[in-house]
């Protein structure tokens, strides 16, 4: 094949000059056989004339074309452009409106993953400890960014929706253990109106109505049982008002972000 | 040896494999074709096993190889041709259910795969079947592994047509705190309650109400005689107020099609695909039954049963399903530890340290004592064949001594002459196929459902099958005598070989018809290990065996007993059945262990070494896996530990002999290294090992403890234990003689007292059900026993607190009047919080005073939630919700 291209390119070369041939001297033994040398010959067709005389400015001619177009260059990290919204960014446990967890720990996305990223235990749901609607809730789960290919499959398997993709790309870290996203690094930020859990589901549901998008919030007997149990509750409304803030990171985020951020003050990155 | 084929060596192993069991030749057959295919099969087969073994999958929910037919679920449905009267091949008019369909000759079956017909039906049935089912796959247990979830992809529609509300029920119920039921996922096949009634005998579930309405529930306990027999967990109480009790429930769990049953300890806990299976052996009897571990990460999940005809079918104890926890409990012994004794004197700490220093330690220890007074080694009947192998031999070459008992319970000098003479050596000479072929089967101190587990579920197919008739001589029947449809000998403990001696031909009532039974062919006497608490039984049994011509089988308790026994660690025996007393063996052994000679004298049995050592006449003890609370007397036990002046143990968890050690060698548990048990039947039943670990099995710790006494053992791996089994082989010279041991005078017993009946339950406070509150839950309350003449002497009524004491303490539990031998009272040996042996320092046939204690505060009826479990398996059933179901 390669004897034919340049056959093609160098019409007047002679053929098959010896390309696969080796020289057989004398041995001294230990000697590696190798094709004898040929030496440089250029694939591309020598010009000739006015051709040859105006190649190298005709070279400029993409440089001065590009002068006049829009730059393509982003000034990442300074600016930071904004990804397509269907780019497969690093992953996001959905909650439902009243806070409660939508993942029910049931292993169908470790199962779909094909670079086995994900793992994840259940657990009981109990009338004290209620974390996701229904019976079951994911106690574990964690995924290795190290070995995540953010192809998807994950988020198809979900069967409630729990597990999503965001568009946040930046996912380098300075340590092996922080790229292991726990529960808490991947859990959405509890907005305004949402409890952290665990607190019980809305009065009178089953986790049908969940499923349905039948619960629109969070009800006072919710907000009671939280007040009962954990007074200091950032999420609580009144601790809110009182300016508590509601933590949007977990801890193995921020202990990775404290390193890096060490890194930065030693004068190792700008 | 026993796993592989014999090596070019003469004789047999040392622990011959079973033979392969052939299928008898059938007497009849009938040709058929199934799509097509003809196939000639047994007369009787059915067309759904006909067709399996062609290969051929039809779907299937209710059908069970080891169930009787029922034709419940309909999914299996086959076009079927067959020749009429006129021998005109006809269509049957409509499909047939293929699992209770026998073929007969010249039909012709048409499955899914060559019928139209057959297919729509079965995607007729699934449709119809996935109507009420929930689609909670997600959430539900069974996902992944699941029968209805496989074969509605396989054969069912793509998209359901269902437009309405599905039924739904209050879930799950809690039938036992181990055992929990949602009935949406339920598709009425009856597994369950067909295993329940015919295999477990123990009916806790059935079907309730009928049409759309139909559903699985609990069953009113008092109509089927669960009376005294309640569980100390929470359990679903049904409109009787009375809970279930089965030692056999979790093989429901097993075989549900659906995830309608599922067990509290696995709820939620991992999914069948990210679980790692490994093949085992269960280690909490000795019948070996066949499990598959299920393990994550380093953890064991679950265990199932394994599927094995010869020995536990398809079937496990709830023992042998949910007892595996003990292997990770929280205070394993990890590493090595010695004890560093004060400038004074004084004990010291156990502190963690190398094995180098632990191993030297040891040796420098044993090394005195051997130059003294001696040591002694305790086993304990737990261990692989192969870990046994290594004590004795230990002993004997390293330590110079026969002192070796691994009989961690009650023993005599007459029983070790009948493991001697009729134990030892002689594997296989009855097996499970002999007991369920037995016309008649007699046991003595022993309790098939308690002590056995699935030698009571053989027993009760072949009972139940209509070929065995099961005796017992006992203090009382017990319910799982009553379900073996069994007949009692009544004997109050220590008349037993009395009641033995008088069963002849001729006799009147039961005893008379006891000989005739045990006089036909093939009928077995079974002789537990409690048998040798009352001198004179194993005697008596001999005698009975030759009169009337049955054969004896010994079932000990406990998973390692008979290994240990072929492997020799009992004072009088070598491996493979030889004598210490016999010179040949002797020599025959030594030359294998290239030793120049082994100690002659028998040494001393476990309760004899143990006095010794109490008495200061001990200078060391090796203690394997032993409890002191086990043995007869727990205060000598005890006493020995202290006053031995040097105490190696190995142990998997710490223990009151960790406490007393002065050298502390962690060892694996079955689930961390490969081993062999050997059956009760004399059947090896190796296992791999399920987890990597860095602990090491007995047999390489004790390998090292001879090394650095300067022996070297050459049992560093299994591969050189077995090579060295398989050079030992068999043993054809002579046999121990038979013991000979005089029944003693039955005890006086005064007004006010009773001889105690004891036995073990198979749920208790054993250490190898320790972190397992799930099953803790479904153990049976305890109660004491008396009659109704004994109950009213004392001044008892049923219900009453009784208080049995001794001199050295009292246990108090209620009391139920029963149907019973007078002068007796029965209490469980090791319930929790009230252990015979450790509290009255008592053992079976001892005297006991009897007094009333007052009311019971507790009822004989523990209702729901109150029982006294606490913990998870209370909180798992505090958070079940109520049965509002009724009120619906």
């Amino acid at each position: 094949m390669a004897e034919q291209r340049k056959k093609k390119a160098r019409p007047g070369a002679t053929p098959a000059s010896s390309g696969g041939q080796v020289q057989r001297t004398a041995r001294t033994g230990g000697e590696v056989d190798r094709p004898a040398d040929e030496g440089y010959r250029s694939l591309i067709e020598k010009r000739s004339g006015l051709g040859e005389l105006l190649a190298p400015v005709a070279g400029f001619g993409v440089t001065f074309s590009n002068m006049f177009r829009p730059t393509v260059t982003e000034q990442y990290p300074r600016e930071r452009v904004p990804t397509k919204p269907r780019y497969h960014g690093r992953h996001q446990l959905n909650r439902y409106a009243d806070g409660l967890e939508k993942c029910i720990g049931c292993e169908l996305c470790a199962w779909a993953c094909p670079a086995d990223a994900i793992y994840v235990e259940g657990a009981d749901n109990t009338p004290e400890q209620q974390f996701s609607p229904g019976e079951r809730y994911g106690r574990v789960y964690q995924i290795n960014y190290l070995r995540c290919i953010f192809c998807g499959l994950c988020i198809e398997a979900c069967p409630t929706r729990a597990l999503t993709m965001t568009n946040e790309y930046e996912l380098a870290g300075p340590t092996r253990p922080g790229m292991i996203w726990e529960k808490q690094d991947l859990l959405a930020p509890l907005r305004e109106g949402q409890l952290s859990t665990p607190h019980p589901m809305v009065e009178g549901t089953t986790d049908t109505e969940y499923y349905r998008g039948e619960v629109t919030g969070t009800t006072d007997e919710q907000v009671a049982w939280v007040a009962e149990h954990r007074p200091e509750d950032p999420t609580l409304p009144e601790n809110r008002a009182k300016g508590a803030t509601v933590p949007d990171l977990g801890a193995t985020r921020l202990a990775q972000r404290e390193i890096t951020a060490g890194a930065h003050r030693q004068g190792g990155a700008r | 040896m026993t796993i592989t084929t014999p090596r070019n060596t003469s004789g047999t192993p040392l622990v011959p494999a079973a033979p392969p069991v052939t299928a008898p030749e059938p007497e009849a057959t009938v040709t058929f074709t199934v799509d097509g295919i003809e196939t000639t099969v047994p007369k009787g087969t059915l067309v759904i096993r006909a067709a399996e073994q062609l290969g051929i999958q039809i779907p299937r929910f209710c059908d069970h190889p080891l169930l009787a037919p029922a034709g419940a679920c309909r999914q299996c449905l086959v076009e079927v041709w067959a020749p009429g009267r006129d021998g005109n091949v006809a269509k049957m008019p409509k499909p047939q259910a293929s699992c209770t369909l026998e073929a007969t000759p010249g039909m012709q079956v048409k499955t899914q795969h060559t019928s139209p017909e057959a297919d729509k039906a079965q995607h007729g049935v699934m449709e119809l079947l996935l109507i009420n089912h929930p689609l909670d796959c997600p959430v539900c247990d069974k996902g992944g592994e699941c029968p209805l979830q496989n074969q509605a992809m396989s054969n069912g529609r793509a998209a359901t047509r269902f437009v309405d509300v599905k039924r739904t029920f209050p879930k799950p119920i809690a039938v036992s705190t181990q055992i929990l039921l949602d009935r949406e996922r339920c598709v009425l096949c009856q597994r369950c309650t067909r295993f329940s009634e015919e295999i477990a005998g123990d009916v806790w579930i059935d079907l309730q109400k009928r049409g759309a309405q139909q559903q699985i529930g609990t069953f009113d306990t008092q109509v089927l005689g669960f009376a005294g027999d309640a569980p100390v967990g929470a359990s679903t109480v049904d409109t009787s107020g009375r809970p279930f009790a089965s030692y056999f429930s979790g093989n429901t769990v097993q075989i549900c099609p659906v995830g309608a049953l599922t067990s509290a300890a696995y709820r939620f806990r991992a999914r069948p695909f990210d679980l790692v299976s490994t093949p085992g052996v269960a280690e909490h009897d000795a019948n070996g039954s066949a499990i598959r571990v299920d393990h994550r990460r380093g953890v064991v999940l679950r265990r199932l049963a394994g599927d094995d005809p010869v020995v536990n079918q398809e079937w496990i104890t709830d023992k042998d399903r949910f007892g595996f926890h003990w292997q990770s409990a929280p205070d394993r012994v990890t590493t090595p530890m010695v004890r560093r004794r004060g400038a004074d004197g004084t004990r010291g700490e156990l502190e963690p340290c190398s094995w180098v220093e632990a191993l030297d330690t040891a040796a420098e220890g044993l090394r005195t004592a051997i130059a003294g007074p001696g040591v002694g080694v305790l086993p304990g009947g737990r261990l692989t064949l192969e870990d046994a192998y290594a004590y004795g031999k230990l002993a004997r070459v390293a330590l110079g001594t026969n002192d070796v008992d691994h009989r961690a319970r009650p023993h005599s000098a007459e029983e070790t002459a009948f493991l001697t003479h009729h134990v030892a050596g002689r594997t296989l000479q009855v097996t499970f196929a002999d007991l369920v072929a037995a016309p008649a089967v007699l046991c003595v101190a022993y309790e098939p459902e308690e002590e056995g587990g699935i030698v009571f579920l053989r027993l009760r197919g072949s009972v139940v099958a209509g070929r065995t008739r099961v005796f017992s001589v006992a203090a009382l029947a017990s319910r799982g005598l009553e379900r073996l449809d069994g007949t009692l000998l009544a004997a109050a403990p220590g008349t037993e070989p009395e009641v033995l001696d008088a069963i002849a031909t001729g006799a009147d009532d039961v005893l008379g018809t006891t000989a005739e039974a045990l006089a036909a062919e093939g009928a077995v006497i079974v002789v537990g290990e409690r048998a040798a608490s009352v001198p004179g039984t194993l005697t008596a049994v001999l005698r009975l065996a030759e009169r009337t011509g049955a054969r004896v089988a010994w079932i000990p308790r406990r998973a390692g007993e008979r290994g240990a026994i072929e492997a020799g660690t009992l004072p009088t025996l070598l491996p493979g059945g030889r004598p210490v007393a016999d010179a040949a063996a002797r020599a025959d052994i030594a030359a294998t262990w290239g030793v120049d000679e082994l100690p002659a004298t028998p040494g001393r049995s476990a309760d004899e070494i143990l006095a010794a050592a109490a008495e200061g006449r001990l200078g060391a003890l090796v203690v394997g896996g032993v409890d002191p609370a086990d043995h007869a007397d727990p205060a000598v036990a005890r006493a020995a530990l202290d006053a031995v002046p040097f105490v190696v143990s190995l142990e998997v968890r710490r223990s009151e002999v960790t406490d007393r050690a002065d050298v502390v060698l962690p060892v694996a548990p079955p689930v961390e290294k490969p081993g062999t048990f050997v059956t009760w039947e004399g059947r090896p039943r190796p296992f791999p090992q399920a987890l990597t670990t860095t602990q090491l099995a007995d047999h390489r710790v004790l390998d090292r403890l001879a090394d650095a006494l300067g022996v070297d053992l050459g049992l560093q791996t299994l591969t050189a234990v077995h090579d060295e089994l398989d050079r030992l082989g068999g043993w054809g010279g002579a046999r121990g003689d038979a013991p000979a041991t005089d029944p003693a005078e039955p005890p006086a017993v005064p007004p006010g007292h009773a001889v105690l009946a004891t036995w073990h339950q198979l749920l208790d406070a054993g250490r190898l059900q320790d972190g397992e509150q799930y099953l803790a839950g479904t153990a049976k309350r305890t109660v004491a026993r008396v009659s109704p003449a004994t109950a009213q002497a004392a001044g008892l009524a049923d219900g009453d607190d009784v208080a049995v004491s001794t001199d050295r303490g009292t246990v108090t539990v209620p009391v139920q009047v029963t149907d019973m031998a007078d002068h007796v009272v029965w209490l469980p040996t090791n319930p929790r919080g009230a252990a015979v042996r450790d509290v009255l320092g008592a053992v079976a046939g001892t005297v006991v005073r009897l007094e009333r204690a007052g009311e019971s505060d507790a009822p004989l009826v523990v209702d729901g939630a109150t029982g006294p479990v606490s913990g998870d398996a209370a909180d798992a059933v505090a958070g079940v919700r109520a049965d509002e179901e009724e009120q619906a």
